[in-house]
């Protein structure tokens, strides 16, 4: 099968009539942004959705903004946006969004797909839903009673699942802080494949001014406090106790062993890409291969 | 955009188009999205069909009721096996260890694997179809499912068919030499080892796909498929549905690939077949992905377990195998299930000397999907167990692999070679060609080494050396008792008035550039432009019976006989020439698109001027050289062996398991080349299927028999981010056995890379102690095999080069 079953197809010309839409057209409603994910769940019959509200017409959505208050990402900005920004402002404190873009699908997925659709779909090894979680993201949603933030920690909820309401459109999603020295790093079985395991990390760093004349981190600095986040291993993106890198120094070894406890931490499924035992291994890989880059930046 | 491609000017050698890099003439309008597929066709009126399939891998149908969906406004009509009679479609092999069972159009009363059709509804476009589809009620009563081969083997197991005995459609010991366990029990070396390769998809770009009418005209059923074997549908349709073979007219228009899917006659297209002719309206059904993924044909699902006996000078002595396929629910037509066993036992030597040999191999049923003779057919399989077994042997040895196998391969000056198998081999180039190979990789693979980026990473470098039969005609075909022998081929050459020339044939290209290499061999025996020649393929109302295109055939079978039609007309050219010019028919030459005079410069008329007064001047002429330039010929050789090596490197990530092809090269031998562009992208083309099947490809199906590979999320196909660029140098061994010296080659880059790629793999995983004899080998099984040695992990020792072959 890969026709999608009947459904009704309208068109929201702002966030109100979204909203007004999703609440007359009842549950089986679903919002279509860049139909990356629903679309061909459509096809093979999985979602069978009896509407469709298209909100890719609603003007300004769609936007990369930094600010003194953290970063703005407007619900409709596509993938290829974020992968292309020049913006210096953007790129300073939040270039890991930047940088772990071209791991999202293949290009044409990354021109059509945004930002809030990936977040609002929910799977836990995307990477916007991993990076969100990582940076302590907020989730803006719109909905009948007005307009409310979530924290993205609290917005996955399980597989597929998510705090938003049935009538609640998301409009954006905020990063409040910098976070320069941040990696993501994944595995696939090809280019483009959802996640096996991916490892996202962030340091806060001390001790030293950041990277020398040869782009290199200078030695003695120290970690202050870490955060990883895992895609691919639970439901949702999974936020694993880094309290162990906290005085550490920057060096391979700590990276290693934060890897190994990484993994032994997890109870991650089995499935045809990779057993358990696989899975962790790749999580070792993965969190010590992302704390070395994050260190270097 | 108009106007015909850009002028093909590149010559071949001594002035030949054979030879030359022709550009494709099918480019121009595949480019512009001007091909014309099945879904391009549209009529008035057309409906669309739908098929309702099992959801279980094996059931009884207790009841089926088709009037919720017959009640959807924009239903026409719905069928089951009853309403149409129960038509099947039976492939036969005339052998006693060959157990015929019939292939119903639609399930009746058993379904044996999920995906397989039990009803099929007519509407008036295909989302009402499939919304109709859904509601046809059926009453499944599940029986014990047949996953795998060990679960069919078993002795308690289910019979998938009434009338088998172990799940055995054949079960054949085709060679068996009462001296090999005698050899094997004092043989110095002992290899038990087995091999194994997952079950794989062939992928077409374009799914199976079809649009059937009624022409009250002609009386006559008209079926466009996208198929590579037009008049085998026909007599598809025509045993089906019990209908002469005239009544039906099949016409394969562009067709998207095949790679050996579309060689065997669907089901699905017959019953839409049926539908047009009981409703009297056209039908068209375009296979969707998940169907082309799940109920068309699979291939490539085999087991061999080895014994071999190797002298200390790493001599094999002996070879014993026994070979089962898992040739899922039906047999094909008309190839039948015993395709892969049957070419397994009969070529698993190969290039090898071997002196006693043992082969013993089944078509094994399953409840899966059925399979048709997918690319390479047993030999990407057959190759990687010899391969491996060069390379265990060499190991066990103590000898260098590429030297093991010199010993053991067919040498330059003992061609033809008659095999232990019965086979004769032409002549090739087997040991040139790995001579050839091992140096490049010494000049390109490894010079320098890893570089500084890929520490960390293990690097290994992996052979293999195989020929391969093309080009089966009949005297070959016959050993295998079809009831339907394929084999020759019938060309048609007809000059018109104008000059312009049309040869139809029975082969039909799906992909490879026919319409080019075809003109390219005909233009040289006219004397004309390649732009002159029209090719008109896939159309039975057009051409002779003919057996389509697969198995590496058409450009020796179907090129074979155009050429020697095209040898007949060039004569009726000269004759024509003589008689105007006054001269010997033997002085005449044609060349640059005039009859010359030789040694005469102004003694020359135009092939055009030719045409016109032998069809509008014909009393100028004598009556033998009268009424049209025509002529017909058929080809029918025994096959001829192209051979090749490749060789593969790849990097593996310890920390991962991530295993990355870095280089590719293939030195290869098939004869005269016709067109070197198209050879290179043939070979390209096949090595990245076979990289696919050594490294991601695999139709998994649950224990219970529920497939788990049904999207191309979960049914992985290299990208080209999983490829490197394919090095490629041609030898060229023309062969006795073809009218232009040509040998087929469409199969080659399939065959050799699995064995390439997987010894590659060993290679780079030599020093942890590790050996994989599976292909795919997938990221999770390199990481658990490493976990336990010393090269577990992110702290991999760098090696620094692939070159720590065997310690000679």
């Amino acid at each position: 099968v890969v026709k999608p079953a009947p459904f009704t197809y309208h068109v929201a010309h702002d966030v109100a009539e979204a909203v007004t839409l999703l609440t007359e057209l009842g549950e089986d409603a679903k919002i279509l942004a860049g139909g990356q994910s629903l679309v061909p769940m459509m096809n093979l019959r999985l979602a069978r959705p009896s509407a469709l509200i298209d909100i890719t017409r609603i003007p300004g959505l769609s936007y990369l903004r930094a600010g003194p208050d953290g970063l703005h990402v407007g619900a409709l900005t596509r993938h290829r946006a974020v992968e292309t920004t020049h913006d210096a402002a953007v790129l300073a404190g939040f270039g890991v969004l930047q940088r772990s873009a071209h791991w999202i699908g293949h290009y044409p997925i990354r021109s059509r797909g945004t930002f809030g659709g990936s977040i609002a779909h929910g799977d836990s090894t995307a990477e916007w839903c991993i990076l969100a979680v990582l940076l302590g993201a907020q989730i803006i949603l719109a909905g009948p009673a007005g307009r409310r933030e979530v924290s993205a920690g609290e917005f996955f909820e399980g597989f597929f699942t998510t705090a938003a309401g049935p009538d609640e459109v998301l409009t954006e999603v905020r990063f409040p802080a910098p976070a320069p020295h941040a990696a993501l790093a994944e595995f696939a079985p090809r280019q483009g494949d959802f996640a096996t395991v991916a490892a996202a990390v962030s340091l806060d760093l001390g001790g030293a001014d950041g990277p020398d004349a040869n782009g290199q981190a200078a030695d003695g600095r120290v970690c202050r406090s870490a955060r990883i986040v895992l895609g691919g291993i639970s439901a949702a993106p999974f936020v694993v106790d880094a309290a162990g890198l906290a005085g550490q120094p920057t060096e391979p070894v700590a990276w290693r062993e934060a890897g190994e406890f990484a993994a032994a931490q997890i109870d991650p499924p089995d499935d045809d890409n990779g057993d358990a035992r696989y899975r962790r291994r790749l999580t070792a890989t993965l969190v010590s291969r992302a704390l070395a880059e994050a260190s270097q930046r | 955009v108009t106007g015909e491609p850009r002028e093909a000017r590149l010559n071949g050698p001594a002035g030949r188009w054979v030879g030359a890099a022709v550009p494709r003439k099918e480019d121009r309008r595949m480019l512009l999205g001007r091909g014309r597929f099945v879904g391009d066709l549209a009529r008035t009126g057309m409906l669309h069909a739908a098929f309702t399939r099992s959801p279980l891998p094996a059931a009884e149908v207790t009841g089926i009721d088709t009037s919720a969906a017959v009640a959807l406004a924009g239903v026409a009509a719905a069928f089951t096996a009853a309403d149409l009679g129960h038509p099947y479609l039976l492939a036969v092999l005339e052998r006693d260890e060959f157990t015929p069972t019939g292939m119903p159009l639609l399930a009746g009363d058993q379904v044996r694997f999920a995906g397989e059709p039990v009803a099929m509804v007519l509407a008036d476009d295909p989302y009402t179809a499939q919304d109709a589809a859904e509601l046809v009620d059926v009453d499944w009563r599940p029986l014990q499912a047949v996953p795998g081969i060990e679960a069919a083997r078993d002795s308690a197991a289910r019979q998938v068919h009434a009338g088998l005995t172990g799940n055995c459609l054949v079960d054949l010991t085709m060679f068996d030499d009462a001296t090999l366990p005698g050899i094997l029990a004092a043989a110095p070396v002992v290899i038990d080892a087995v091999f194994r390769s997952a079950r794989v998809a062939a992928l077409p770009l374009e799914g199976r796909a079809c649009l059937a009418e009624w022409d009250d005209r002609d009386q006559q059923l008209v079926l466009h498929a996208s198929t590579q074997v037009p008049h085998q549908v026909r007599s598809g349709v025509a045993q089906a549905l019990g209908i002469p073979e005239r009544g039906v007219r099949v016409i394969a228009p562009d067709v998207g690939g095949g790679f050996g899917l579309k060689c065997v006659v669907g089901r699905e297209e017959i019953a839409v077949a049926a539908a047009a002719r009981r409703l009297r309206r056209p039908v068209s059904w375009i296979e969707d992905r998940q169907e082309n993924l799940t109920a068309s044909f699979h291939g490539h699902e085999q087991r061999y377990q080895v014994r071999a006996g190797f002298g200390r000078d790493g001599r094999i002595l002996g070879l014993a195998a026994e070979i089962d396929c898992d040739a899922g629910a039906y047999s094909a037509f008309p190839f039948t299930s015993a395709v892969e066993p049957l070419m397994a036992c009969t070529e698993l030597p190969g290039i090898y000397k071997i002196p006693a040999y043992r082969a013993r191999g089944r078509a094994v049923a399953t409840n899966k999907a059925p399979t048709a003779p997918y690319r390479g057919v047993s030999r990407p399989q057959l190759v990687l167990v010899m391969e491996r077994l060069m390379e265990k042997a060499a190991v066990e040895l103590g000898l260098d692999p590429l030297e093991v196998r010199r010993r053991n391969m067919i040498g330059p000056g003992e061609f033809p070679y008659n095999g232990v198998n019965g086979i004769s081999y032409d002549e090739g180039s087997y040991r040139e060609s790995l001579d050839l190979a091992e140096r490049q990789v010494r000049e390109t693979f490894l010079n320098g080494g890893l570089s500084a980026g890929q520490a960390g990473l293990l690097a290994g470098v992996g052979y293999a050396c195989f020929s391969e039969r093309t080009a089966y005609g009949t005297p070959t075909m016959s050993q295998r008792r079809m009831a339907m022998t394929p084999g020759y081929d019938t060309a048609l050459v007809r000059m018109d008035p104008s000059g312009e020339v049309i040869v139809t044939t029975g082969t039909c290209g799906h992909g490879q550039g026919h319409e080019t290499t075809f003109a390219q061999i005909v233009a040289d025996r006219l004397g004309v432009h390649p732009d002159r020649v029209r090719l008109r393929q896939g159309d039975t109302d057009l051409a002779s019976y003919g057996w389509g295109t697969w198995g590496s055939r058409s450009i020796v079978i179907g090129g074979g006989a155009a050429g020697r039609a095209a040898s007949l007309v060039g004569r009726q050219l000269r004759q024509v020439a003589a008689h105007l010019l006054e001269a010997s028919p033997d002085d005449i030459e044609l060349a640059g698109g005039s009859a010359r005079v030789r040694g005469d410069e102004r003694a020359a008329l135009p092939v055009s001027e030719l045409a016109r007064i032998v069809h509008f001047q014909t009393h100028r002429l004598p009556e033998g050289l009268r009424y049209g330039l025509e002529a017909r010929a058929s080809f029918d050789p025994p096959g001829t062996f192209s051979n090749a090596c490749h060789a593969a490197m790849v990097t593996i990530d310890p920390g991962t398991g991530e295993i990355r092809l870095c280089r590719y090269l293939v030195v290869e031998d098939c004869g005269v080349v016709i067109n070197p562009m198209i050879v290179d992208g043939q070979v390209s083309g096949g090595v990245a299927q076979g990289v696919g099947a050594a490294l991601l490809e695999r139709v998994r199906y649950g224990d219970d028999g529920q497939p788990g590979s049904t999207t191309l999320m979960d049914y992985l196909a290299p990208t080209a981010a999983e490829l490197c660029p394919v090095q490629i140098t041609h030898l060229e061994t023309a062969s006795q056995f073809s009218e232009t010296g040509a040998k087929g080659m469409g199969e080659g880059g399939m065959i050799g890379a699995p064995a390439a790629v997987l010894n590659a793999i060993n290679d780079a995983l030599r020093p942890a102690g590790i050996s994989f004899d599976h292909i795919p080998v997938r990221p999770a099984e390199v990481c658990a095999a490493l976990a336990d040695t010393a090269l577990a992990g992110d702290a991999a020792p760098v090696r620094r080069d692939g070159n720590e072959r065997g310690a000679a």
